[in-house]
């Protein structure tokens, strides 16, 4: 496990003779995959987004001190686990950012909840945080399966795909986003011909996409994500699925994915994200800052979410002056949000972070002006239609 | 038309085939495995990130170089071959005297510094590689769709299995191979320079985990972490196979790609785990492999 720290506010602090000095300490631990398939879309790009968020917020002259440490999950629970109680119990941790992978989120939510602190997910997708299991210490910031599959799944059947076969990442994250997508496809009258399972993370999807092209589907969805999606797509146009006339649906798919897969494969995917380096001056200026201190590579909806969820967190922290877990948890449902990547929006009362989500199309490489240059804003989701609807969540928080 | 349990026969054709296709890779690895402990004795934890090497340089090749894929397949494992002559002239060769474990342990060491080392230049999500011209397309052969490339890695995979084998079973060269793992000290004294042909075979194993990792680069992502996930499975085909038996390991890694094949079709969820279930059992009913020797 590698932890490190950063001390960042405490060093300006002390330079600064004549403030005041920090009153509030703050310690945020940015928990997600440093080293396996989610690394790319969550990673340190992820805790450079939070660094940003601490600098731009400027916490030192406003009398509060961060310390911002990380650690590596491995997209596995049980370490998920431990590595939060740890941080919980004896570090001192006040907040828990990012946490990609759905069932390494979902213990994280339940930890934050027993001890009682400050859980705001970015990097996972299962809707189960702000339904069936919301807890009233987390916020779910930047997306969930839910928007995805309305986002995506209604635009392929809006387009005529109405039999849809399923390729799920057997896990919390597949499963909820395979349910999802196929409530969508059957309220628009739809069908689902058939769904596979396959192991998380797998290499070789070709068996399993043979099963589909036999299927006689429209649409095959690929309810998996990072490398699992890209093996997917990279071998779906081996086997001339798309020429032979199925379309694929990209359930979840990051700007990283689409660089690695580059576009002459990617070309013509559909796709829901909440944030693309490209959106307006704001998102630009903001990335180009990112990428400059990530190696030149763009940020994604994931990194974007932590740097905004992190702001709005000091922004209670401010406006409670103190650390307060059900103080802070019930400013930020009250405050509206603000911030340059996903403008104004709110939270909602079981924790669901309510913004825009665009649907995207990827170019094809004529489009594309060069590196990064990958989307065309198909459609805006505006935000009250983006997210489920409260009542409709099950969770025990909504009165 | 007949039905085996559920499945149309087409399907069922198509999905033998490509359990045969990834056969063909775990073939070509545990072969680099099963040579490199035949003749050495040393578990070469590093076959992984070899193989994601082979990918990696044919990747760089192409994009640094302009060098095609077809000499890829060519000059590729030759420079990784020669990487790995360079680490068991540094390295392994220091440890032939210490337990099994010593290597094991180094190579596994390398192979995660290697791994960390490519992650750190080129993230995890990985590199677009596409698939040469002249194989792109494919064949309708009635029951599916056979990409060309698929075809082509089954063809070269074969023949580079079964031209491994010849050599090590059937040629004087390969006498003297196995000759030296029997009795160094007796071969020495005939004038063959050992620690020679023991460098050269490392070499040999390694360029071959770097061949499949060229064949590999166009169908699977080309990211660090592609061996990892691959060469555990290997090693299962290996200890199946029998450890160190050349022709144990072709036969079972293109047998296992076909069972793992089928688990797809009846049972996906189960696909990750069937080649360690055979593993369990061939250890508790023949613990020395399926064409293992026992010592």
């Amino acid at each position: 496990m590698k932890i490190r720290t950063m001390m960042l506010a405490a060093l300006a602090a002390t330079m600064m003779a004549g403030t005041a000095l920090a009153d509030t300490a703050v310690k945020i631990g940015v928990l997600n995959d440093r080293s396996g398939i989610y690394a790319d879309l969550a990673g340190e790009g992820s805790v450079i987004a939070a660094r940003m968020a601490v600098e731009d917020f400027k916490a030192a002259d406003k009398g509060i001190a961060v310390e911002i440490i990380s650690a590596d999950h491995q997209n596995k629970p049980d370490v998920a686990s431990t590595i939060a109680r740890q941080w919980y119990d004896q570090d001192g941790v006040d907040v828990i950012l990012d946490v990609p992978t759905s069932s390494a989120a979902l213990a994280v939510n339940e930890i934050t909840r027993e001890k009682n602190k400050v859980f705001i997910n970015s990097g996972a997708g299962t809707a189960d945080l702000t339904g069936s299991k919301c807890s009233p210490n987390t916020v779910h910031w930047t997306y969930d399966t839910w928007a995805l599959a309305h986002g995506t799944g209604s635009a392929m059947v809006a387009n005529g795909g109405k039999k849809w076969f399923f390729l799920t990442a057997d896990y919390a994250f597949g499963h909820a986003l395979e349910r999802d997508t196929a409530e969508v496809v059957k309220a628009a009258g739809g069908e689902v011909v058939g769904t596979v399972r396959h192991p998380f993370p797998g290499t070789d999807f070709s068996s399993f996409l043979l099963q589909a092209q036999s299927s006689g589907a429209q649409v095959i969805g690929l309810a998996n994500a990072g490398g699992d999606t890209i093996n997917s797509i990279k071998q779906a146009a081996e086997f001339g699925i798309t020429q032979g006339g199925q379309a694929l649906a990209g359930l979840l798919v990051f700007i990283t994915d689409v660089h690695a897969l580059g576009l002459q494969t990617a070309q013509g995917l559909v796709l829901t994200e909440s944030f693309y380096w490209d959106l307006n001056d704001q998102t630009r200026e903001w990335s180009k800052r990112f990428s400059e201190q990530n190696g030149g590579k763009m940020p994604t909806m994931v990194q974007a979410g932590v740097y905004a969820g992190v702001l709005h967190y000091l922004k209670a922290v401010e406006a409670t002056a103190g650390k307060d877990a059900a103080a802070i948890m019930s400013k930020m449902k009250e405050m509206p949000t603000e911030d340059p990547l996903f403008g104004k929006g709110s939270v909602r009362q079981d924790g669901r972070k309510i913004h825009d989500m665009y649907l995207f199309k990827v170019k094809t490489p004529d489009q594309s002006k060069g590196p990064w240059d990958y989307y065309d804003l198909v459609a805006t989701i505006p935000a009250d239609k983006a997210f489920r609807p409260l009542a409709d969540g099950g969770c025990e928080l909504v009165k | 038309m007949f039905e085996l349990l559920g499945i149309p026969p087409q399907a069922l054709f198509g999905q033998l085939l490509l359990g045969l296709i990834n056969g063909s890779f775990y073939a070509l690895l545990s072969l680099g495995l099963a040579v490199i402990f035949g003749l050495l004795n040393i578990i070469n934890f590093a076959h992984g990130a070899q193989y994601m090497m082979g990918a990696f340089v044919a990747w760089m090749l192409l994009n640094y170089l302009g060098v095609n894929y077809w000499w890829a397949l060519l000059l590729v494992p030759i420079a990784v071959g020669l990487f790995g002559i360079v680490i068991e002239r540094l390295l392994i060769s220091r440890l032939y005297h210490l337990d099994h474990l010593y290597g094991l342990l180094l190579t596994f060491g390398l192979a995660l510094i290697i791994q960390g080392l490519f992650r750190n230049q080129y993230g995890i999500s990985g590199l677009p590689y596409q698939i040469p011209q002249q194989l792109a397309g494919g064949q309708n052969l009635g029951f599916m769709f056979l990409p060309n490339y698929r075809g082509w890695v089954i063809v070269a995979s074969l023949v580079v299995c079964l031209a491994t084998w010849f050599m090590i079973e059937k040629t004087k060269l390969g006498a003297y191979l196995r000759a030296a793992t029997e009795n160094p000290t007796l071969v020495g004294a005939f004038g063959i320079n050992v620690p020679r042909l023991v460098t050269l075979t490392y070499g040999f194993g390694v360029a071959l985990a770097a061949f499949a990792g060229v064949l590999a680069a166009p169908i699977y992502s080309v990211n660090p972490n592609m061996g990892a996930d691959l060469i555990i499975v290997v090693f299962a085909v290996v200890v199946i196979g029998g450890m160190g038996s050349i022709l144990g390991s072709i036969i079972t890694g293109f047998g296992l790609g076909l069972i793992e094949g089928l688990t797809r079709v009846f049972y996906p969820e189960g696909s990750a785990v069937v080649i360690f279930v055979i593993m369990a059992i061939v250890l508790l009913v023949k613990p020395a492999g399926l064409f293992g020797r026992t010592a």
